[in-house]
Protein backbone atom coordinates (compact mmCIF):
# COMPACT_ATOMS: atom_id res chain seq x y z
CA UNK A 1 0.00 0.00 0.00
CA UNK A 2 1.68 3.55 -0.75
CA UNK A 3 1.12 6.20 1.67
CA UNK A 4 -1.31 8.10 -0.24
CA UNK A 5 -3.35 4.44 0.39
CA UNK A 6 -3.11 4.73 3.75
CA UNK A 7 -4.85 7.89 4.35
CA UNK A 8 -8.65 8.34 4.20
CA UNK A 9 -10.52 9.62 1.40
CA UNK A 10 -11.61 13.19 0.75
CA UNK A 11 -14.78 11.49 -0.45
CA UNK A 12 -16.00 9.41 2.35
CA UNK A 13 -19.75 9.34 2.17
CA UNK A 14 -20.83 7.53 5.89
CA UNK A 15 -19.01 10.98 6.92
CA UNK A 16 -21.97 13.26 5.87
CA UNK A 17 -19.85 16.44 5.87
CA UNK A 18 -17.27 14.96 3.38
CA UNK A 19 -19.61 14.96 0.50
CA UNK A 20 -20.17 18.53 -0.10
CA UNK A 21 -16.63 19.51 0.98
CA UNK A 22 -14.36 16.47 -0.77
CA UNK A 23 -12.78 17.72 -4.14
CA UNK A 24 -14.55 15.92 -7.43
CA UNK A 25 -11.45 16.81 -9.45
CA UNK A 26 -8.17 14.53 -9.60
CA UNK A 27 -5.33 16.49 -7.15
CA UNK A 28 -2.30 17.62 -9.52
CA UNK A 29 1.00 16.22 -8.54
CA UNK A 30 3.52 18.16 -8.73
CA UNK A 31 6.78 17.15 -9.60
CA UNK A 32 9.36 16.15 -6.63
CA UNK A 33 10.56 18.76 -4.82
CA UNK A 34 7.95 21.46 -5.12
CA UNK A 35 6.22 20.75 -1.58
CA UNK A 36 10.00 20.42 -0.31
CA UNK A 37 10.88 23.35 1.79
CA UNK A 38 11.10 23.66 5.98
CA UNK A 39 8.45 24.79 8.33
CA UNK A 40 8.55 28.57 8.93
CA UNK A 41 9.43 29.90 12.59
CA UNK A 42 6.04 29.62 14.73
CA UNK A 43 5.23 32.51 15.89
CA UNK A 44 2.97 31.31 18.90
CA UNK A 45 4.14 31.78 22.22
CA UNK A 46 4.37 27.97 24.24
CA UNK A 47 4.57 28.92 28.11
CA UNK A 48 6.01 26.25 30.77
CA UNK A 49 2.32 25.15 32.04
CA UNK A 50 0.81 25.54 28.06
CA UNK A 51 1.05 21.60 28.28
CA UNK A 52 -1.02 21.45 31.57
CA UNK A 53 -4.98 21.46 30.58
CA UNK A 54 -5.64 21.30 34.25
CA UNK A 55 -3.84 24.60 35.67
CA UNK A 56 -5.67 27.49 33.29
CA UNK A 57 -8.38 28.59 35.79
CA UNK A 58 -8.01 29.37 39.80
CA UNK A 59 -10.10 25.28 40.01
CA UNK A 60 -9.21 22.27 38.75
CA UNK A 61 -11.81 20.92 35.97
CA UNK A 62 -14.11 18.28 36.95
CA UNK A 63 -12.83 14.83 34.80
CA UNK A 64 -10.50 11.94 35.25
CA UNK A 65 -7.02 13.38 35.50
CA UNK A 66 -4.77 11.65 32.72
CA UNK A 67 -1.35 12.10 31.48
CA UNK A 68 -0.68 12.05 27.53
CA UNK A 69 2.66 10.98 26.17
CA UNK A 70 4.28 10.16 23.37
CA UNK A 71 7.11 10.60 20.82
CA UNK A 72 7.08 12.30 17.35
CA UNK A 73 9.11 10.36 14.73
CA UNK A 74 9.67 10.95 11.25
CA UNK A 75 8.98 8.43 9.07
CA UNK A 76 12.94 6.61 9.30
CA UNK A 77 12.28 6.28 13.09
CA UNK A 78 14.32 9.75 14.06
CA UNK A 79 13.18 11.70 16.37
CA UNK A 80 11.87 15.15 16.13
CA UNK A 81 12.75 17.68 18.73
CA UNK A 82 11.67 21.30 19.96
CA UNK A 83 8.89 20.18 18.11
CA UNK A 84 5.14 21.87 18.15
CA UNK A 85 2.79 20.12 19.23
CA UNK A 86 -0.96 21.69 19.79
CA UNK A 87 -4.40 19.59 21.17
CA UNK A 88 -7.44 20.48 22.09
CA UNK A 89 -10.62 18.75 23.19
CA UNK A 90 -14.32 18.51 24.78
CA UNK A 91 -14.37 18.17 28.73
CA UNK A 92 -15.41 15.43 31.15
CA UNK A 93 -19.40 15.91 29.75
CA UNK A 94 -17.92 15.78 25.48
CA UNK A 95 -18.93 19.32 25.44
CA UNK A 96 -16.16 21.97 23.94
CA UNK A 97 -15.58 25.19 24.73
CA UNK A 98 -17.11 26.75 21.36
CA UNK A 99 -20.53 28.74 20.85
CA UNK A 100 -21.44 26.55 17.94
CA UNK A 101 -21.10 23.48 20.27
CA UNK A 102 -24.74 23.03 21.02
CA UNK A 103 -24.58 19.56 23.11
CA UNK A 104 -26.85 19.96 25.98
CA UNK A 105 -24.12 19.24 28.48
CA UNK A 106 -22.42 21.15 30.99
CA UNK A 107 -19.50 23.63 30.35
CA UNK A 108 -16.84 23.47 32.99
CA UNK A 109 -15.32 27.29 34.25
CA UNK A 110 -12.34 25.32 35.22
CA UNK A 111 -11.34 24.03 31.71
CA UNK A 112 -10.97 25.49 28.43
CA UNK A 113 -9.91 22.37 26.37
CA UNK A 114 -6.44 23.64 24.63
CA UNK A 115 -2.99 22.93 25.31
CA UNK A 116 0.31 23.14 23.11
CA UNK A 117 4.31 22.24 24.16
CA UNK A 118 7.32 21.94 22.35
CA UNK A 119 9.00 17.98 22.37
CA UNK A 120 11.54 17.52 24.23
CA UNK A 121 15.78 16.05 23.37
CA UNK A 122 13.98 13.10 22.48
CA UNK A 123 10.86 13.65 20.81
CA UNK A 124 8.74 13.39 23.67
CA UNK A 125 6.24 15.78 24.24
CA UNK A 126 3.77 15.26 27.32
CA UNK A 127 0.32 16.89 28.40
CA UNK A 128 -1.68 16.26 31.58
CA UNK A 129 -5.69 16.86 31.33
CA UNK A 130 -8.68 15.34 31.55
CA UNK A 131 -10.30 12.55 29.92
CA UNK A 132 -12.63 14.06 27.22
CA UNK A 133 -15.75 12.51 27.07
CA UNK A 134 -18.31 11.04 24.52
CA UNK A 135 -20.55 13.31 22.59
CA UNK A 136 -23.73 13.35 20.18
CA UNK A 137 -23.50 14.30 16.47
CA UNK A 138 -25.79 15.23 13.77
CA UNK A 139 -24.36 12.62 11.55
CA UNK A 140 -27.08 10.24 11.16
CA UNK A 141 -29.23 9.37 14.10
CA UNK A 142 -27.96 8.54 17.53
CA UNK A 143 -23.99 9.14 16.20
CA UNK A 144 -21.35 8.92 19.05
CA UNK A 145 -18.26 10.68 18.69
CA UNK A 146 -15.64 8.36 20.65
CA UNK A 147 -13.88 9.99 22.97
CA UNK A 148 -10.68 12.01 21.20
CA UNK A 149 -8.15 14.52 21.68
CA UNK A 150 -7.52 16.79 18.79
CA UNK A 151 -3.47 16.53 17.62
CA UNK A 152 -1.78 19.55 15.35
CA UNK A 153 1.90 18.85 14.16
CA UNK A 154 3.90 21.20 12.06
CA UNK A 155 6.73 19.06 11.50
CA UNK A 156 9.97 20.13 9.92
CA UNK A 157 8.97 20.74 6.76
CA UNK A 158 5.45 21.35 4.72
CA UNK A 159 4.87 17.54 3.54
CA UNK A 160 5.10 16.49 7.82
CA UNK A 161 1.89 18.92 8.61
CA UNK A 162 -0.81 17.34 10.31
CA UNK A 163 -3.73 16.85 12.39
CA UNK A 164 -5.33 14.06 13.33
CA UNK A 165 -6.99 12.92 16.77
CA UNK A 166 -5.87 10.26 19.65
CA UNK A 167 -8.51 8.16 20.54
CA UNK A 168 -8.45 5.42 23.79
CA UNK A 169 -8.36 1.67 24.02
CA UNK A 170 -11.39 -0.55 24.17
CA UNK A 171 -13.81 2.38 23.38
CA UNK A 172 -16.95 0.95 21.65
CA UNK A 173 -17.67 3.92 19.80
CA UNK A 174 -14.60 3.32 17.58
CA UNK A 175 -16.45 0.99 15.42
CA UNK A 176 -18.97 3.03 14.42
CA UNK A 177 -17.41 6.41 13.90
CA UNK A 178 -16.88 7.10 10.20
CA UNK A 179 -14.50 9.49 10.93
CA UNK A 180 -12.31 6.69 12.19
CA UNK A 181 -13.03 4.11 9.61
CA UNK A 182 -12.90 6.41 7.00
CA UNK A 183 -9.11 5.22 7.17
CA UNK A 184 -8.80 2.50 5.06
CA UNK A 185 -6.81 -0.75 7.01
CA UNK A 186 -6.86 -2.01 10.19
CA UNK A 187 -3.54 -1.18 11.26
CA UNK A 188 -4.39 2.66 9.91
CA UNK A 189 -6.71 3.20 12.67
CA UNK A 190 -4.90 1.21 15.45
CA UNK A 191 -2.39 3.95 14.94
CA UNK A 192 -4.32 6.20 16.49
CA UNK A 193 -5.54 4.62 19.04
CA UNK A 194 -3.39 5.09 22.64
CA UNK A 195 -2.44 2.58 24.98
CA UNK A 196 -2.42 2.65 28.83
CA UNK A 197 0.74 3.54 29.92
CA UNK A 198 1.07 1.92 33.55
CA UNK A 199 5.01 3.15 33.35
CA UNK A 200 3.59 6.87 33.48
CA UNK A 201 0.89 6.34 35.70
CA UNK A 202 1.24 8.37 39.00
CA UNK A 203 -0.19 6.68 42.20
CA UNK A 204 -2.62 8.47 44.17
CA UNK A 205 -3.12 10.85 41.65
CA UNK A 206 -3.46 10.44 37.88
CA UNK A 207 -3.83 7.64 34.66
CA UNK A 208 -1.85 7.55 31.55
CA UNK A 209 -1.96 6.97 27.65
CA UNK A 210 1.44 6.89 25.80
CA UNK A 211 0.45 7.72 21.55
CA UNK A 212 3.58 8.43 19.10
CA UNK A 213 2.88 9.61 15.84
CA UNK A 214 4.95 9.15 12.75
CA UNK A 215 5.25 12.48 10.66
CA UNK A 216 5.93 12.43 6.35
CA UNK A 217 9.73 13.90 6.24
CA UNK A 218 13.02 13.48 7.31
CA UNK A 219 14.16 15.00 10.74
CA UNK A 220 17.54 16.50 10.34
CA UNK A 221 19.34 14.75 13.27
CA UNK A 222 22.71 14.45 11.39
CA UNK A 223 24.40 12.85 14.90
CA UNK A 224 22.22 9.85 14.43
CA UNK A 225 22.64 9.14 11.13
CA UNK A 226 26.53 8.37 12.42
CA UNK A 227 24.77 5.26 14.55
CA UNK B 1 10.83 2.80 2.89
CA UNK B 2 8.71 4.30 5.15
CA UNK B 3 7.35 4.14 8.21
CA UNK B 4 3.89 3.42 9.54
CA UNK B 5 2.89 7.38 9.09
CA UNK B 6 0.16 8.62 11.38
CA UNK B 7 -3.31 9.02 9.51
CA UNK B 8 -4.84 11.98 9.24
CA UNK B 9 -8.34 12.95 11.09
CA UNK B 10 -10.42 16.18 10.18
CA UNK B 11 -9.93 19.17 12.70
CA UNK B 12 -13.45 18.85 12.96
CA UNK B 13 -15.65 22.24 13.81
CA UNK B 14 -14.42 23.11 17.13
CA UNK B 15 -10.87 23.67 16.39
CA UNK B 16 -11.34 27.82 17.43
CA UNK B 17 -10.68 27.19 21.13
CA UNK B 18 -6.95 25.31 20.07
CA UNK B 19 -5.76 26.96 16.52
CA UNK B 20 -5.99 30.59 16.07
CA UNK B 21 -4.35 32.39 18.01
CA UNK B 22 -3.92 36.36 18.34
CA UNK B 23 -2.61 38.07 15.44
CA UNK B 24 -2.03 34.40 14.09
CA UNK B 25 -3.91 36.06 10.61
CA UNK B 26 -0.94 38.68 10.21
CA UNK B 27 2.18 36.90 8.68
CA UNK B 28 3.45 40.97 8.86
CA UNK B 29 1.81 43.21 11.16
CA UNK B 30 -1.03 45.00 9.30
CA UNK B 31 0.17 48.56 8.24
CA UNK B 32 4.15 47.55 7.66
CA UNK B 33 5.91 48.57 4.40
CA UNK B 34 4.66 46.65 1.87
CA UNK B 35 1.85 44.71 3.25
CA UNK B 36 -1.19 43.44 1.25
CA UNK B 37 -4.22 42.09 2.71
CA UNK B 38 -5.87 39.58 1.18
CA UNK B 39 -9.51 38.45 1.51
CA UNK B 40 -11.28 35.50 0.47
CA UNK B 41 -14.24 32.75 1.06
CA UNK B 42 -14.47 29.06 1.55
CA UNK B 43 -16.48 27.77 -0.51
CA UNK B 44 -18.72 24.02 -0.77
CA UNK B 45 -19.90 21.91 -3.21
CA UNK B 46 -23.82 24.07 -3.21
CA UNK B 47 -21.53 27.35 -2.93
CA UNK B 48 -22.66 27.36 0.75
CA UNK B 49 -20.24 29.20 2.72
CA UNK B 50 -17.81 27.38 5.07
CA UNK B 51 -17.96 28.58 8.39
CA UNK B 52 -15.39 26.09 10.00
CA UNK B 53 -12.58 26.00 7.77
CA UNK B 54 -8.81 26.83 8.73
CA UNK B 55 -6.13 28.33 6.53
CA UNK B 56 -2.63 28.43 7.13
CA UNK B 57 0.15 30.14 4.72
CA UNK B 58 3.44 28.91 5.03
CA UNK B 59 5.84 31.82 3.18
CA UNK B 60 9.28 30.67 3.11
CA UNK B 61 12.03 32.98 4.17
CA UNK B 62 8.58 35.17 5.69
CA UNK B 63 6.64 33.14 8.52
CA UNK B 64 3.53 31.48 9.48
CA UNK B 65 -0.13 32.54 9.29
CA UNK B 66 -3.42 30.98 9.87
CA UNK B 67 -6.74 32.44 9.98
CA UNK B 68 -9.82 30.80 10.35
CA UNK B 69 -13.42 31.32 8.51
CA UNK B 70 -16.48 33.23 9.95
CA UNK B 71 -19.98 32.60 9.63
CA UNK B 72 -20.03 33.54 6.02
CA UNK B 73 -16.75 31.66 5.18
CA UNK B 74 -14.98 34.66 5.29
CA UNK B 75 -11.08 35.05 5.94
CA UNK B 76 -7.98 37.48 5.87
CA UNK B 77 -4.51 37.41 5.82
CA UNK B 78 -2.16 40.15 6.01
CA UNK B 79 1.53 39.45 4.28
CA UNK B 80 3.95 40.74 1.84
CA UNK B 81 4.45 39.62 -1.72
CA UNK B 82 7.01 37.15 -1.84
CA UNK B 83 9.71 37.27 -4.42
CA UNK B 84 9.98 34.82 -7.58
CA UNK B 85 11.52 31.79 -6.33
CA UNK B 86 13.75 28.92 -7.97
CA UNK B 87 12.18 25.59 -8.81
CA UNK B 88 13.51 22.24 -8.19
CA UNK B 89 14.38 21.98 -11.61
CA UNK B 90 15.63 25.22 -11.67
CA UNK B 91 13.18 27.08 -13.78
CA UNK B 92 11.86 30.26 -12.04
CA UNK B 93 8.63 29.59 -10.05
CA UNK B 94 6.12 33.34 -10.12
CA UNK B 95 5.48 34.50 -6.68
CA UNK B 96 2.87 32.25 -4.83
CA UNK B 97 1.76 31.69 -1.38
CA UNK B 98 0.92 27.79 -0.39
CA UNK B 99 -2.14 27.55 1.00
CA UNK B 100 -3.35 24.94 3.09
CA UNK B 101 -7.34 24.04 3.68
CA UNK B 102 -8.50 22.59 6.82
CA UNK B 103 -12.43 22.13 7.78
CA UNK B 104 -14.98 19.87 8.86
CA UNK B 105 -15.57 17.41 6.44
CA UNK B 106 -12.05 17.39 5.30
CA UNK B 107 -10.48 14.48 6.38
CA UNK B 108 -7.48 15.33 5.08
CA UNK B 109 -5.61 19.13 4.61
CA UNK B 110 -6.15 20.27 0.56
CA UNK B 111 -3.12 22.16 -0.68
CA UNK B 112 -3.65 25.29 -3.42
CA UNK B 113 -1.33 28.27 -4.01
CA UNK B 114 -1.91 32.02 -4.64
CA UNK B 115 -0.66 33.41 -7.29
CA UNK B 116 -0.83 37.10 -7.97
CA UNK B 117 -3.17 38.91 -11.08
CA UNK B 118 -0.15 41.92 -11.75
CA UNK B 119 2.70 39.12 -12.61
CA UNK B 120 1.38 38.32 -16.15
CA UNK B 121 4.52 37.30 -17.54
CA UNK B 122 6.29 35.13 -14.41
CA UNK B 123 2.68 33.50 -14.51
CA UNK B 124 3.06 32.42 -18.15
CA UNK B 125 6.20 30.80 -17.37
CA UNK B 126 5.35 29.17 -13.97
CA UNK B 127 6.09 25.27 -14.16
CA UNK B 128 3.34 24.63 -11.95
CA UNK B 129 0.44 26.62 -13.68
CA UNK B 130 1.92 25.11 -16.33
CA UNK B 131 0.93 21.59 -15.02
CA UNK B 132 -2.70 22.67 -14.55
CA UNK B 133 -5.43 23.23 -17.48
CA UNK B 134 -5.57 26.21 -18.91
CA UNK B 135 -9.58 26.30 -18.02
CA UNK B 136 -8.52 26.19 -14.47
CA UNK B 137 -5.44 28.47 -13.92
CA UNK B 138 -7.98 31.23 -12.66
CA UNK B 139 -8.69 29.30 -9.68
CA UNK B 140 -5.09 29.53 -8.48
CA UNK B 141 -5.27 33.71 -9.53
CA UNK B 142 -5.96 36.47 -6.89
CA UNK B 143 -8.37 39.30 -8.17
CA UNK B 144 -7.43 42.75 -7.31
CA UNK B 145 -10.46 44.54 -5.41
CA UNK B 146 -9.77 48.15 -3.98
CA UNK B 147 -6.22 48.30 -2.67
CA UNK B 148 -6.79 44.16 -1.38
CA UNK B 149 -6.64 40.93 -2.82
CA UNK B 150 -9.40 38.64 -3.53
CA UNK B 151 -9.01 34.94 -3.30
CA UNK B 152 -11.67 32.50 -3.21
CA UNK B 153 -11.52 28.70 -1.85
CA UNK B 154 -14.16 26.34 -3.96
CA UNK B 155 -13.60 22.97 -1.72
CA UNK B 156 -16.23 21.62 -5.13
CA UNK B 157 -18.15 22.07 -8.12
CA UNK B 158 -17.86 24.25 -11.36
CA UNK B 159 -15.33 26.45 -10.48
CA UNK B 160 -13.54 24.23 -7.88
CA UNK B 161 -10.08 25.72 -6.88
CA UNK B 162 -7.05 23.33 -8.19
CA UNK B 163 -5.41 21.38 -5.61
CA UNK B 164 -2.16 19.71 -5.13
CA UNK B 165 -1.16 16.40 -3.94
CA UNK B 166 1.23 16.64 -1.34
Amino acid sequence: MSEDEREPPYLYPDYVGTRLRAPAKPLVNLPAGFHDFPAPLFPRTIADLDHDLTRQHAGEPIGERIIVTGRVLDSDGRPLRHTVVEVWQANAAGRYLDQDDQHPAPLDPNFTGAGRCLTDENGEYRFITIKPGAYPWKNHRNAWRPAHIHFSLLGTEFRSRLVTQMYFPGDPLMARDPILTSIPDEAGRERLVSRFDPETTVPEWALAYRWDIVLRGRAETPFEDER
Amino acid sequence: MSGPLTPSQTVGPFFGVGLPFEKSEQIVPAGSVGAIRIEGQVLDGNGAPVPDALLEIWQPGTGFGRARTDSEGAFSFTTVKPGPMRAPDGRTQAPHLNVTVFARGLLRQLVTRMYFPDEAEANAADPVLDLVEPARRETLMAKPCGGLLHFDVRLQGERETTFFAI
